[in-house]
């Protein structure tokens, strides 16, 4: 951390985003709650949506509605041909090698559920063992578990340390032979740490396991390029890198894509169709049963767009600023402890209150118009981990700006006030 | 602000500081846990029957402001009731929560909980408020099933 640089200047940011004209793109964020200007530090649980988002559905519902792949008139045409580049849109998003890699799917849970149904039913049986590690949010232990009940495989938890960061070689100790898939976050939703994910790529890799990424919060903070993790799956939502609810992706290597039998069927993921006998449709079709969110996919396309045309290093500059100013100024706040200290964050911190829970936490906040979630943030496991019931979190995004953790602190002062 | 202050008052946070019979029953006759998935509030309500009257009421478990308030309000106005009282009290005290009746008539019939109605005025508490309630309805009717909020 940074301390003395950001005394001496508290009031300017030492990044270069410009903040403010960012902030106008967010039409949301001019509002006001409980007559106080938002202060939205919520983006873990979804992010706000920038205009060309909030058009690219209006203009859809209003100009080009139709159903995809099947309709020879004009608007089929023209809705196939949207949400068909709003997928070349996503694979430039994440570097996939191919077009067919990235999977449309309603969200981070339904990608993990996927391959958990998929890959995991036809290639794990009993006996095998799936890794996953202690800071998982639900949807990356749920399906895995549900999978382990269906084919008699085992779950296995790689610890985390009390700073919240993945113990490595409890991970190699817990490789073996009978090893058939590990299933990691990228970045914690409920701590905020960046997880070795190449490293654990590599280290799987080198037993001939693949590895399932859940990308759902480090979408939104860091570049992703799943050529240079060398990931086998990674799943992410699209409301939490701004665009639409509904809606995410699931890149998969085309190899293993292949090699798995269709997740649900239905409409657009065959071929063929007799009573007899139905040939499924090629990749990333074979997937994608029934109409899906086709106005979320075009949304999610401009989200990408919007994103694409901001510089990302002064992003990642401005956000470790945020971060950090905000760390120290919590920090200083009588009887707060902040759970989540890995040296490698995103922005996101969570705390606790001594004598105050965060469900009085959070109300207090949002009187002052602070939105922050509070609650176990569907990682029951990591609150266990740290013997505490509930947590505050405040999560950022590029478009915070000092002046609102300002307000976050002043707020927090309101709280010790109130049960004082 | 007033709303606020309606929520937080004083005796609520006299409760949540220092709860009343915020310990296990050795012998009790009845138990029963109650858990909201939302937020991962716990509570356990022990309940000691005798004549058909609850002789001794008491909880543990953890929980916000509100919810520990409420328990502990709760054990202290159940003692001494029978099993048809204490669910006539908790239909009135969900109904105040809950905002069903604004009109004053059950702040009249809950009595001391009335300090509870400033609830109705923040629907994502109401559950934090009522957890203890449904917990100790289902340790009267004996059901085996831990309560939820949902």
């Amino acid at each position: 951390m940074k301390a003395a640089q950001d005394t001496q200047k508290p009031d300017s940011c030492p990044s270069l985003l410009d903040v403010e004209s960012v902030r106008k793109d967010f039409p949301l964020l001019a509002r006001r709650v409980h007559g106080k200007p938002l202060v939205y530090f919520d983006n873990g649980a979804t992010s706000q949506k920038p205009q060309p988002v909030i058009d690219a559905l209006n203009r859809y519902y209003t100009e080009e509605n139709s159903n995809i792949h099947r309709g020879v008139h004009y608007l089929s045409e023209l809705a196939t041909s949207l949400y068909e580049e709003a997928r070349k849109k996503l694979r430039r998003f994440v570097n996939a090698r191919r077009l067919e890699e990235i999977i449309f799917v309603r969200g981070t849970t339904e990608a993990i559920n996927l391959v958990a149904q998929s890959y995991g039913r036809k290639f794990l049986g009993a006996g095998d063992e799936i890794i996953v590690s202690a800071m998982e949010h639900h949807s990356n232990i749920v399906p895995w578990q549900m999978l382990c009940e269906q084919v008699g495989a085992r779950l296995r938890v790689i610890p985390i340390n009390h700073d919240g960061e993945l113990v490595l070689d409890e991970f190699r100790r817990l490789f073996n032979d009978r090893t058939k898939l590990v299933s990691v976050t990228h970045v914690s939703n409920a701590l905020g740490t960046v997880v070795p994910v190449k490293e654990i790529v590599r280290l799987a890799h080198a037993g001939g396991v693949p590895v399932l990424l859940d990308g759902a919060q480090a979408v939104p903070h860091l570049p992703v390029d799943v050529q240079e993790i060398e990931c086998d799956f990674y799943a992410f939502s699209g409301h939490k890198m701004f665009g639409p609810t509904g809606v995410g992706v699931l890149y998969g290597r085309a190899e293993l894509l292949d090699k798995m039998p269709p997740y649900q069927g239905g409409g657009d993921m065959i071929s063929l169709v007799t009573f007899e006998k139905t040939h499924y449709n090629v990749l990333p079709y074979k997937f994608e049963a029934g109409t899906p969110n086709i106005a979320g996919g075009i949304g999610l396309g401009a989200a990408v767009d919007y994103l694409a045309g901001l510089d990302w290093d002064q992003v990642a500059a401005h956000e470790r600023d945020l971060l950090e100013y905000a760390t120290q100024a919590i920090t200083k706040i009588d009887g707060l402890r902040i759970i989540g200290t890995a040296k490698e964050k995103a922005g996101v911190i969570s705390f606790v209150l001594d004598h105050v829970h965060a469900h009085d936490v959070g109300t207090i906040l949002d009187q002052e118009g602070v939105a922050v979630r509070a609650g176990h943030h569907c990682a029951m496991p990591v609150m266990q981990r740290f013997g505490v019931p509930a947590t505050t979190r405040a999560s950022f995004a590029f478009y915070n700006t000092r002046a609102e953790i300002d307000i976050l602190v002043g707020a927090l002062h309101r709280v010790l006030k109130v049960f004082g | 602000m007033s709303e606020l202050d309606d929520l937080y008052q004083e005796v609520i946070l006299d409760h949540n500081k220092s709860p009343r019979n915020f310990r296990a029953i050795g012998d009790a006759d009845r138990k029963a846990d109650g858990y909201n998935p939302l937020c991962g509030d716990q509570v356990t309500v022990y309940l000691k029957m005798e004549n058909g009257k609850i002789k001794d009421v008491s909880f543990q478990g953890s929980g916000c402001a509100i919810s520990k308030a409420s328990a502990s309000l709760m054990t202290a106005a159940l003692k001494g009731k029978t099993q048809s009282e204490a669910e006539h009290l908790f239909d009135n005290v969900h109904k105040m929560l809950t905002g069903i009746s604004a009109d004053g008539d059950q702040t009249q019939e809950v009595g001391k909980l009335a300090i509870l109605s400033g609830v109705c005025k923040f629907p994502a508490r109401v559950k934090c408020a009522s957890l203890a309630w449904h917990t100790v309805m289902s340790a009267l009717k004996g059901e085996a099933e831990a309560a939820t909020t949902e």
